[in-house]
C-alpha cells in the first residue's frame, strides 16, 4: 500500500508557541483519515502543513513520496475544502468550480463540462449560474466539495467542513462524504472536533493534544482502549476514575477507563451479582435524553461516575442511592495521563 | 428566591417625558426614522439638490453680449458654445490631467494599500493611518505653495538634480514639448505632481478599506486550486479591490477636474475647468456658460460610472 502522506518528526512553532511538536505519521493512500483534538490541539496546522499554507520549523514531509518542504501550495497537487468554505463572491458557482482548471490553461468548454459534472456529483446540477451568496450553507459546503473534487487531487483536505451546519443536514453530509470517499478512493484526511464524526465516517483517527498525537487508531481501537485519560475523556464521555477508586471497587491501583453503558444500575444499597465490581453512589443529577437517561453519580468518597439508565429502568431522583456494579474486564487500564 | 425583586413591576409603564417618548418611538418606528432622516434630507432636499438644480437651470439660459445681461430663455445656445475651439481645449485639457492623475494616484496607492491591508498590524497600521491622514491636516494652501517652491527652478529638486550631476535629466524631461516647460512649476509635469500628491490619500483610503475586506482564505483557496500567486492577483484580489479602486477614483477624478487653485499656483498659464469657471461667473460674469462648464465633470462622472458598472466593477460589492 503507497503512503500518501508522510510526516517525519514534524515540528510548526510560532514564537514560542509549539503549534505541532514532533508529529510523525503515515497516512495511506485511500484512506478516510480524521485528525480529531480540541481547538489549539495542532490539527488545523498539520492540516495546513499538508496543504502548504505553513512550512515545517522542523522534520520532513512526503507526499505520495515527493518531499513537500518548499513547495508552494499552488504546485501540490492536494485540495482543501475549507472551513468556511472561502468561495469567489464575485464568481458564479460555476466558475467557482472550474476555477482550479482555468487557471491550468483548459479552454472555457471543456472547462464549464466538468464543472457541471462535479456539481452533478454533489447534487447539484442547474445551480451553476448563481452566486455564493444565493446558497445556503449546505449548498456552499457542497460548491467548496465540488470545487476541490474537480481538480482530481490525490489528496483532499477538509478543515471541519460540517462544523457550521445544523445537525440534521451535518449527518445527511456525513454519509454523502463518507459514500464520495468510498466511490471515489481519494484519500481524505479530514479535521474536526467533533469526535462522533470522527469516529462514525474514518478509517483511522489521529487524537491531537497541545501539538501532540497522543493516539492513532481505528475508531473501535479509540473509543475501546484509549492509551491516556486524556483520549478517554475526549472521546465519548467515558469515566476516568484514579487509581483510588479503581482499587476500592476491587480493581487494580491503576487510572482506569469505563465506559458509562457497561455498568448495571441496582436501586438502593444493593449486593452485586458474584464476580463483579461494585461502587455505593449517591444520585447528583438526571438528564432525560429519551431512549436513556444519564446520571451524574458521586461516591462516598467524592468520586464522580457518570451511568447510563435504560428507559425500562424507571424514575431515578435526585439524591438517591445506587448501586453499580460492572464485570472486572469493563475497565480499561490505561498508560498514561496525557 | 425570587428573581423579581418585591415592588418591581414585570411591567413598567411609568417614567417622565423622554422616557414617554422613547416608548412612543418604539412603538411606531416609522417616526423614528422619519425623525432621524429629516434633517438629512432638508440639507440635502433644499440647500444641497436646490441649488445644484438653479445651477442646471442656469445653464439653459444665456447671456446678451451687448449689455452682458442673461436671458431668462430656454435656449441650447450656452451648451453649444462649450463646443467652440477654445472652450473643447479646456474640456480636454482638464479630462486629460484627471486621467492621468487617477492612473497614477490608483498605481502608488494599490502597493501601499495592500501592505496596510493584509501586512500591517498594530501599531504599524496605526501609523499608516498617521501617515496618510498627516497631509490633510495642514492647510492646503500652504500645502501647495510648499510644492511651488520645491518645484522652482531655484527649487529643491533643481538642486538636488544639481548636486547628484543629473541636471541633463532634468533638463530632458522639462524639454519634452506640450507637458514641459521652463521649469517644474511652470509645466503640466509640476501640476501634474501637486494633484497627485494633494489627492493620494483619496485613493488610499477606500482601496486600503477594499482589500481589507478581501477575506484571507480566498487568497488561500486560489493558491490552494492551483493559482500562480499573478493569478490569485488578477483574478481574486484585483476584482475584490476594484470597487475601492473605483471610489478613489471617483474622488481623484473629480477632484482634480474641479480644483481651481493648483493650476493656477503651479502650471502654466492655460486655463482648466475650474479655472475657466472660476473666471466666468467672477470677471467675466457670464454664469450661464460657468453653469454649462459646470454640467461637464457631472456627466463626465456619470459616462465613467455607467462604464464601470457595465464591466461588473460593482459585482463583488
Amino acid at each position: 500500500m503507497t503512503t500518501a502522506v508522510s510526516f517525519q518528526h514534524v515540528s510548526r512553532h510560532f514564537g514560542s508557541v509549539r503549534a505541532v511538536d514532533d508529529v510523525s505519521l503515515d497516512i495511506a493512500e485511500g484512506e478516510f483519515f480524521a485528525m480529531l483534538g480540541p481547538s489549539g490541539s495542532g490539527k488545523t496546522t498539520c492540516l495546513r502543513l499538508i496543504a502548504g499554507f505553513e512550512q515545517p520549523t522542523s522534520g520532513h514531509i512526503e507526499i505520495f513520496g515527493a518531499t513537500a518542504e518548499g513547495v508552494p501550495p499552488y504546485r501540490r497537487n492536494v485540495n482543501t475544502v475549507f472551513q468556511d468554505y472561502a468561495l469567489f463572491p464575485h464568481m458564479t458557482v460555476l466558475a467557482n468550480v472550474g476555477y482550479g482548471l482555468m487557471v491550468k490553461g483548459v479552454d472555457k468548454p471543456k472547462r464549464d463540462a466538468k464543472a457541471e459534472e462535479a456539481l452533478a456529483l454533489v447534487a447539484l446540477s442547474g445551480f451553476g449560474g448563481r452566486r455564493p451568496s444565493q446558497l445556503s450553507g449546505g449548498q456552499r459546503q457542497r460548491v467548496a466539495l465540488a470545487r476541490a473534487l474537480v481538480n482530481q487531487p490525490k489528496v483532499l483536505l477538509l478543515d471541519e467542513p460540517l462544523g457550521a451546519l445544523d445537525l440534521k443536514l451535518r449527518e445527511q453530509m456525513q454519509v454523502e462524504l463518507k459514500t464520495l470517499q468510498r466511490n471515489l478512493g481519494i484519500t481524505f484526511v479530514f479535521v474536526t472536533h467533533d469526535q462522533g464524526e470522527a469516529l462514525s465516517m474514518a478509517d483511522r483517527v489521529a487524537i491531537f493534544n497541545e501539538g501532540k498525537i497522543v493516539q492513532v487508531g481505528t475508531p473501535e481501537d479509540i473509543y475501546e482502549r484509549p492509551q491516556t485519560r486524556f483520549v478517554a475523556d475526549f472521546v465519548g464521555s467515558s469515566n476516568v476514575l484514579s487509581p483510588a477508586f479503581t482499587k476500592a471497587s476491587g480493581g487494580p491501583e491503576r487510572w482506569a477507563s469505563l465506559r458509562p453503558e457497561k455498568i448495571t444500575l441496582l436501586r438502593g444499597n444493593a449486593a452485586a451479582p458474584k464476580g463483579q465490581l461494585k461502587a455505593a453512589v449517591t444520585v447528583k443529577a438526571v438528564h432525560y435524553q429519551g431512549a436513556s437517561t444519564r446520571l451524574n453519580t458521586v461516591t462516598a468518597e467524592g468520586h464522580q461516575v457518570n451511568v447510563t439508565a435504560p428507559s425500562s429502568f424507571g424514575r431515578v431522583a435526585d439524591g438517591e442511592t445506587l448501586t453499580l456494579h460492572w464485570s472486572a474486564d469493563a475497565f480499561h487500564v490505561m498508560e498514561g495521563e496525557r | 428566591m425570587s428573581v423579581t425583586a418585591a415592588g418591581t413591576a414585570a411591567v413598567d409603564f411609568g417614567g417622565g417625558l423622554l422616557r414617554r417618548i422613547s416608548d412612543a418611538l418604539f412603538r411606531k418606528p416609522m417616526w423614528f426614522l422619519a425623525l432621524l432622516l429629516a434633517p438629512p434630507l432638508l440639507w440635502l432636499g433644499i440647500v444641497y439638490l436646490g441649488s445644484l438644480f438653479a445651477l442646471l437651470l442656469h445653464s439653459f439660459y444665456s447671456i446678451d453680449e451687448f449689455s452682458g445681461f442673461i436671458v431668462y430663455e430656454f435656449t441650447l445656445a450656452t451648451y453649444a458654445e462649450l463646443f467652440r475651439l477654445s472652450n473643447m481645449d479646456v474640456i480636454i485639457r482638464s479630462v486629460v490631467m484627471a486621467i492621468a492623475v487617477t492612473i497614477a494616484c490608483a498605481a502608488m496607492a494599490f502597493p501601499i494599500s495592500y501592505y496596510a491591508a493584509r501586512y500591517a498590524k498594530g501599531k504599524w497600521k496605526a501609523l499608516f493611518y498617521l501617515m496618510i491622514m498627516l497631509p490633510l491636516w495642514s492647510s492646503y494652501l500652504v500645502k501647495v505653495y510648499a510644492w511651488k517652491l520645491i518645484l522652482a527652478k531655484e527649487g529643491i529638486i533643481s538642486w538636488m538634480a544639481e548636486q547628484t550631476h543629473l541636471t541633463w535629466l532634468l533638463d530632458l524631461i522639462l524639454s519634452i514639448p506640450v507637458i514641459g516647460g521652463p521649469s517644474l512649476s511652470i509645466s503640466y509635469i509640476g501640476t501634474f505632481l501637486v494633484f497627485c500628491y494633494v489627492w493620494l490619500p483619496f485613493m488610499i483610503l477606500p482601496t486600503q478599506a477594499a482589500l481589507e475586506r478581501v477575506p484571507g482564505n480566498l487568497i488561500e483557496a486560489s493558491a490552494d486550486l492551483g493559482a500562480e500567486p499573478r493569478q490569485t492577483f488578477s483574478t481574486v484580489i484585483f476584482p475584490l479591490a476594484l470597487p475601492g479602486l473605483i471610489a478613489g477614483s471617483i474622488f481623484t477624478f473629480s477632484l482634480t477636474l474641479g480644483d481651481y487653485i493648483i493650476p493656477q499656483i503651479v502650471g502654466t498659464s492655460t486655463y482648466f475647468l475650474g479655472q475657466a469657471v472660476y473666471t466666468l461667473q467672477g470677471t467675466a460674469g457670464n454664469i450661464p456658460l460657468a453653469a454649462a462648464f459646470t454640467v461637464v465633470p457631472i456627466i463626465i462622472m456619470l459616462i465613467y460610472l455607467s462604464i464601470a458598472k457595465r464591466t461588473g466593477a460593482f459585482d463583488a460589492l
